[in-house]
């Protein structure tokens, strides 16, 4: 379908999809905390805003739910908790250098060109409206896997987990028009749990190991006496 | 001809309104940062001075050194020829297209890093080695972002291009969002704004353009200064215009031209405003950080390729 035709509604869910992509890098590309835990949140927001579009284009009304869900817990309530462990293990002015940034970004497009190969066959058998999208919502989920493997420090591994679920909830709605609710409340509380539980994790490292980065779990240590 | 008489009035608007241009981005700069502001027409006066004044050489400086200022002038005439200012499908812009644009930019920096080396001073080369690095970093994101709009509108040429997007109305083009991020990148490293370079110093550990031009007095300052202006003109127009053509002149009635140079100025005004908000709040990058700025510019455009071919042909 050429863009010219789609309806402006459309586009514009267009756009918003791309500027998802777009904080997906931003977030490979930011090596401080407090910035990367902000764009998360505006990742949130993005999704949000492009579900209750979807929602407005397409006509499914209960899509309005999953934006509503979407914008209170990962917009608002995990970048505020996500904020609130920063501050208190007192790694929120900690700059974490990311090596070859360049390549990182680079290997980052190349996802976005492999997603695209992958989901060619699935685009052109899908119905909706939105199915040029799948792609990128495959590449966020890549890009969220890019982001844990090349960080060493507990927090951003956690945000890299939680743009994953972004993008699977993404793809969940640009391709089906969103899961059963059942299943979408399911997720949201899980991703909620996830993020107290890796809380408490934060800090039981911290007791153990007195640091953030998971590379030194690796090591052995003696016993105490 | 009154085709190429318009042409060649664009021409001379966009040489002389161009001093007019970076007097108001350095008013605007003044009440930004609570300074009070110099006249809008001090670059004129600044220009006039050096031109009235003699032009020092150096020893040892050859040809090279002295027909820089006119090569890099010429060219940068030539790159403002091609841009259309205030109306489209001018006789001069079907002369040669963005490639050809870039290769006159790349002219006009290839002789000013040279005659940077010429008279052999430390900061000549200095300046020169800073701003080939810059400048290869720089050029394959101007020519993504072009390529990007070139892949919309089916070619490359300015004008042509202008037009389509006038056309084809309002399109929001998820394409068009990373080109327009990556092409205002560019053109900060490009015109040696902040971040990248400061216009305004001549601080011996930072500078780039200003440590290759260091050695030059006289009216060969003043056409590399007015070259400099004119450059950072272009930059804006092209922005302006490419990717917000409305109320650009596509016919040539006066009604029509009117419309299009009140556009243009109101475009070009906000434009600065945005590039004066902008270096005041960034701070100058080391100069080994220029790499990583530039890298991300190469990014942004090379997904708006991506978003092009992912989700405005997709099948």
């Amino acid at each position: 379908m050429e863009l010219a035709q789609l309806s402006l509604f459309n586009q514009a869910v267009l756009v918003l999809a791309a500027l998802a992509l777009l904080t997906s890098f931003l977030m490979l590309a930011q090596g401080r905390k407090l910035p990367l835990i902000y764009t998360y949140g505006w990742q949130g927001v993005l999704l949000a805003v492009t579900t209750a579009l979807v929602a407005y284009v397409t006509g499914h009304t209960h899509l309005y739910i999953s934006a509503a869900l979407t914008l209170a817990l990962k917009a608002l309530l995990i970048p505020w908790l996500l904020h609130r462990l920063a501050v208190r293990l007192n790694v929120q002015r900690e700059n974490e250098p990311i090596a070859y940034p360049s390549l990182l970004l680079l290997a980052g497009a190349a996802l976005v060109v492999f997603s695209y190969y992958v989901s060619l066959p699935i685009v052109q058998f899908a119905a909706s409206a939105t199915r040029n999208i799948i792609a990128v919502s495959m590449s966020i989920v890549l890009l969220g896997m890019l982001l844990m493997i090349t960080r060493r420090r507990a927090m951003a591994q956690v945000i890299g987990f939680m743009s994953m679920e972004n993008g699977l909830f993404f793809a969940g709605v640009v391709s089906t028009y969103g899961m059963p609710m059942i299943v979408e409340l399911g997720i949201a509380f899980d991703v909620l749990v996830a993020a107290i539980l890796f809380g408490v994790f934060f800090f039981q490292m911290r007791a153990s190991i007195d640091s953030l980065d998971v590379d030194r779990l690796n090591r052995l240590r003696e016993v105490d006496e | 001809m009154t085709a190429w008489l318009l042409a060649a009035l664009q021409t001379l608007l966009f040489l002389f309104m161009a001093p007019l241009l970076a007097g108001w981005v350095k008013r605007v700069k003044c009440h930004m940062q609570n300074r009070s502001a110099p006249s809008l027409f001090q670059p004129y006066r600044d220009m006039a001075k050096l031109f009235r004044k003699h032009t020092v050489l150096a020893e040892h400086a050859s040809w090279v050194f002295r027909t820089t200022p006119y090569i890099v002038f010429g060219a940068t005439i030539l790159t403002a020829a091609v841009v259309p200012l205030v109306a489209v499908q001018l006789p001069t812009t079907a002369i040669a297209d963005v490639i050809v644009l870039v290769g006159f930019l790349a002219l006009a920096r290839f002789f000013t890093a040279l005659a940077g080396m010429d008279i052999g001073t430390a900061f000549g080369g200095m300046g020169a080695s800073r701003e080939m690095m810059i400048g290869a970093l720089a050029e394959p994101v101007m020519l993504m972002t072009v390529f990007t709009m070139a892949m919309t509108a089916s070619t490359t040429n300015l004008s042509e291009a202008v037009l389509f997007t006038l056309n084809s109305g309002l399109v929001l083009r998820p394409s068009f969002v990373f080109a327009i991020l990556g092409l205002m990148m560019v053109a900060v490293a490009e015109t040696g704004r902040v971040p990248v370079d400061n216009p305004a110093t001549h601080l011996e550990l930072t500078m780039i353009h200003e440590a290759m031009i260091l050695e030059y007095s006289g009216r060969h300052l003043a056409l590399i200064e007015w070259a400099a202006q004119i450059k950072l003109m272009i930059y804006a127009v092209l922005i302006a215009n490419i990717f917000l053509p409305w109320g650009i002149a596509a016919e040539f009635t006066t009604e029509a031209l009117g419309v299009g140079a009140v556009a243009i100025t109101v475009k070009l005004m906000g434009l600065a405003i945005v590039l004066v908000v902008w270096e005041t709040v960034m701070a100058k990058m080391r100069l080994f950080r220029a790499p990583q700025f530039l890298g991300f510019a190469f990014l942004l455009s090379l997904l708006g390729m991506l978003t092009h071919v992912i989700l405005e042909t997709g099948g």
